[in-house]
């Protein structure tokens, strides 16, 4: 299997659906001559054109307005917002708009759109380029929201959005955009709707999406070499939400950590341990437990961005205390030689 | 108000007999339907917010009612008018006014958001001015596959001041689609005047900051506004010419109908807009062609008359729609099976997107 990277996935998905359906066109800032922002769209317009790739000036309400109302005549944008973070002077447009369409009017109209953008934090981009809203367009009935936390995620659940007959939003992250992965050639399609289990375990489950299940991954690595066996779902779609994934998991495993790169408070990881807590009440060894962004705007100062910012460390311990309180650890059940 | 002087435009006297008593029967059916609608709304039958045409019907039967079958319609919520003035069924639109699942919306939508797929009228809108891009995102749709015909966009006088109208307008303008705007200036947005809520209160003036044809039209009369609106559609359809159009009218009646309309303007001003009635005006204009005569009057207003009781007696008649469909169209229930791994730790609906499975106490 070709191994790309999440940037070069996205771009095959693009290219592909557009070789596939003539009604499917890319509307957003830079993303012609420019090449994209983050070089996502790079390469398009030189083979499709202007027509097909819609260079747009930097008025997101607008050209998201457009994307509506060209879906409810037929065609499929995909609107790119350069990041999360401005999506906000668009989002009367998504909210209020795409997701109230089909059931405003009855199921006469539909609005097959796409919305591709990045979020997350780092890079010391500071508070006004550093969020995580996915929570928000989750909340809403009538949108899908997805969250692609590999390369092959990444082009399968695209062309899923592409072809799906609602308003997708399609997050990406500008972490992971040079993280390399195996992608499948071809018609490579990844329902929406369906969580993966990119780590099989036993005694611990860690929810998360997108550059979250990176660093779960990477502590779930952590935790085997200590002998503890961590499993990670990695939620992929999170509305909808696939739940018997998370369930099933959380049965097997009895202990749970959501983590999130956005803020925690009414967020996805909110969502989940709800939904956790109540499917799986007596089969829990001890409480949900949630990490994500602290709740501040992201500082500027590498010391304070580290200190705001999910890492790795936070998600071990965060785990840990999963594990103590649910007396594993204290019991000695596990042991680093086990 | 006003101290605006409507720029009088030569109305097309070269308009068919047949197309003039069209005009007219339009205008009064939208005046009586709203009439109606009024009493009705007061009666408790029609619920939330209801805003009538009342004293716009020449803005509507002059703009809508020069649209072709290739053309496209977006409105604000003021749009009871709108629908009928595509043609579309008064039952269906009194029938969504009382939440019908024989409405337009199927009930699901009310006042503010008809709409009639098949005349190509898109809605009905709740955000003010959010329509604009909407509609301009269907003229790229008809520029992008190179179909025929314009897309006309409805807004109020107060919608020239938020930021979709700018956005939409520029970008309509840059990329040479086809569309019209046009302002319905009936000088309040709710009870804030033009004067106080414009800089420039000659609101056609915004459109020469997009380069496009931009110009007002006396509101009160149909003939003018029909010229003025065929004239800008042809520039829009055929040399994918946007413009801006801006008719001066008056509602009589308040912003909705819980709005008496009285203590943002004068009494005087009400009286001497409604001296100049659009209908009044037309009529007597049709009568002195020897086109209109009190026979041809009559039979027009009881027609009417039974066409709007008919579409009471309907709506009254129809069934509500089912809670066992709370669920249904939030989303394509073609993809229902994306939801259906849902189930776990308390849905709220999801397992019921196909309209055909409510059970298990969800409400």
């Amino acid at each position: 299997m070709p191994e790309l990277t999440y940037r070069e996935a996205l771009r095959q998905a693009l290219r592909e659906e557009m070789l596939r359906d003539p009604s499917v066109y890319v509307i957003g800032e830079e993303v012609g001559r420019f090449e994209g922002p983050y070089k996502v769209t790079q390469g398009l317009f030189k083979e499709f054109g202007p027509r097909r790739v819609k260079e747009a000036p930097i008025a997101e309400e607008g050209f998201m307005g457009i994307g509506v109302g060209s879906a409810m005549l037929g065609l499929r944008p995909v609107v790119e917002i350069m990041t999360l973070n401005f999506i906000l002077v668009a989002i009367d447009m998504v909210i209020n708009h795409a997701a109230k369409v089909r059931y405003m009017f009855g199921g006469q109209l539909k609005v097959p759109m796409v919305i591709r953008t990045p979020g997350g934090s780092g890079k010391q981009l500071t508070a006004q380029h550093s969020q995580s809203f996915e929570g928000w367009f989750a909340n809403t009935p009538g949108l899908k929201v997805v969250a692609p936390s590999n390369p092959a995620d990444a082009k399968g659940l695209l062309k899923s959005a592409i072809r799906d007959d609602d308003p997708v939003l399609f997050l990406e992250n500008l972490t992971i955009y040079n993280q390399r992965g195996e992608v499948p050639d071809g018609d490579y399609v990844v329902p929406i709707g369906l969580a993966a289990v990119p780590r099989v375990g036993t005694d611990l489950t860690i929810v998360s999406h997108s550059y979250a299940t990176v660093r779960a991954l990477q502590v779930a690595e952590r935790f085997a070499e200590e002998g503890i066996s961590v499993e990670v779902v990695d939620l992929r779609s999170l509305r909808p939400l696939d739940m018997e994934t998370v369930v099933k998991s959380v049965r097997k495993t009895h202990r749970v950590l959501c983590v999130e790169e956005g803020w925690p408070t009414y967020g996805v990881s909110a969502e989940i341990a709800a939904r956790v807590s109540k499917a799986c009440f007596a089969e829990l060894d001890a409480p949900v437990e949630r990490v994500g962004g602290a709740e501040v705007s992201m500082p500027y100062a590498r010391p304070l961005e580290n200190a705001a910012q999910v890492n790795n460390e936070k998600i071990y311990a965060a785990a840990r205390s999963v594990l103590a309180e649910s007396g594993m650890l204290k019991r000695g059940i596990l042991t680093a030689n086990r | 108000m006003s101290t605006i002087a409507p720029s009088r435009t030569t109305p097309d006297l070269h308009v068919s007999d047949e197309e003039l008593r069209r005009l007219y029967r339009m205008m009064v059916q939208i005046r009586r339907f709203e009439e109606r609608t009024e009493e009705q709304y007061t009666r408790d039958r029609i619920g939330g917010y209801c805003h009538l045409n009342i004293g716009e019907e020449a803005t509507v039967a002059g703009t809508v009612g020069s649209l072709t079958s290739d053309d496209y319609l977006f409105g604000g919520y003021r749009d009871h008018g709108l629908s009928l003035a595509v043609g579309g069924s008064p039952r269906a639109v009194m029938a969504e006014l009382f939440g019908k699942e024989t409405g337009q919306a199927h009930g699901r939508g009310g006042s503010m958001h008809l709409l009639d797929v098949k005349r190509h009228f898109l809605g009905g809108w709740g955000i003010v001015g959010a329509q604009i891009p909407l509609a301009v995102g269907a003229a790229f749709a008809l520029d992008y596959e190179g179909r025929p015909g314009a897309v006309m966009c409805l807004f109020g006088d107060a919608a020239v001041n938020i930021g979709a109208f700018h956005e939409g307008l520029n970008l309509a303008a840059i990329w040479n689609l086809p569309c019209v705007f046009v302002i319905t200036n009936n000088l309040y947005g709710m009870g804030t005047s033009v004067e106080m809520a414009s800089a420039e209160p000659d609101l056609w003036k915004r459109g020469q900051a997009y380069r496009m044809p931009s110009e007002r039209v006396d509101g009160q009369d149909v003939l003018a506004v029909r010229e003025a609106t065929q004239r800008l559609l042809r520039l829009a359809r055929e040399e994918r010419q946007p413009a801006l159009l801006e008719c001066l009218t008056y509602r009589y009646r308040g912003h909705s109908v819980a709005d008496p309309g009285k203590s943002y303007r004068p009494q005087e001003e009400i009286d001497r807009w409604r001296d100049r009635d659009p209908i009044v005006l037309f009529e007597q204009t049709l009568r002195t062609r020897g086109i209109l005569d009190d026979a041809a009057v009559e039979a027009v207003r009881a027609e009417v008359e039974a066409e709007v009781q008919d579409a009471i007696d309907y709506a009254l008649a129809s069934p509500d729609p089912d809670p066992k469909d709370l669920y249904l169209h939030i989303y394509d229930p073609k993809g229902a099976s994306d939801f259906d791994r849902m189930g776990e730790g308390a849905p709220f609906g999801e397992l019921s997107i196909r309209g055909t499975n409510w059970a298990n106490g969800e409400a």
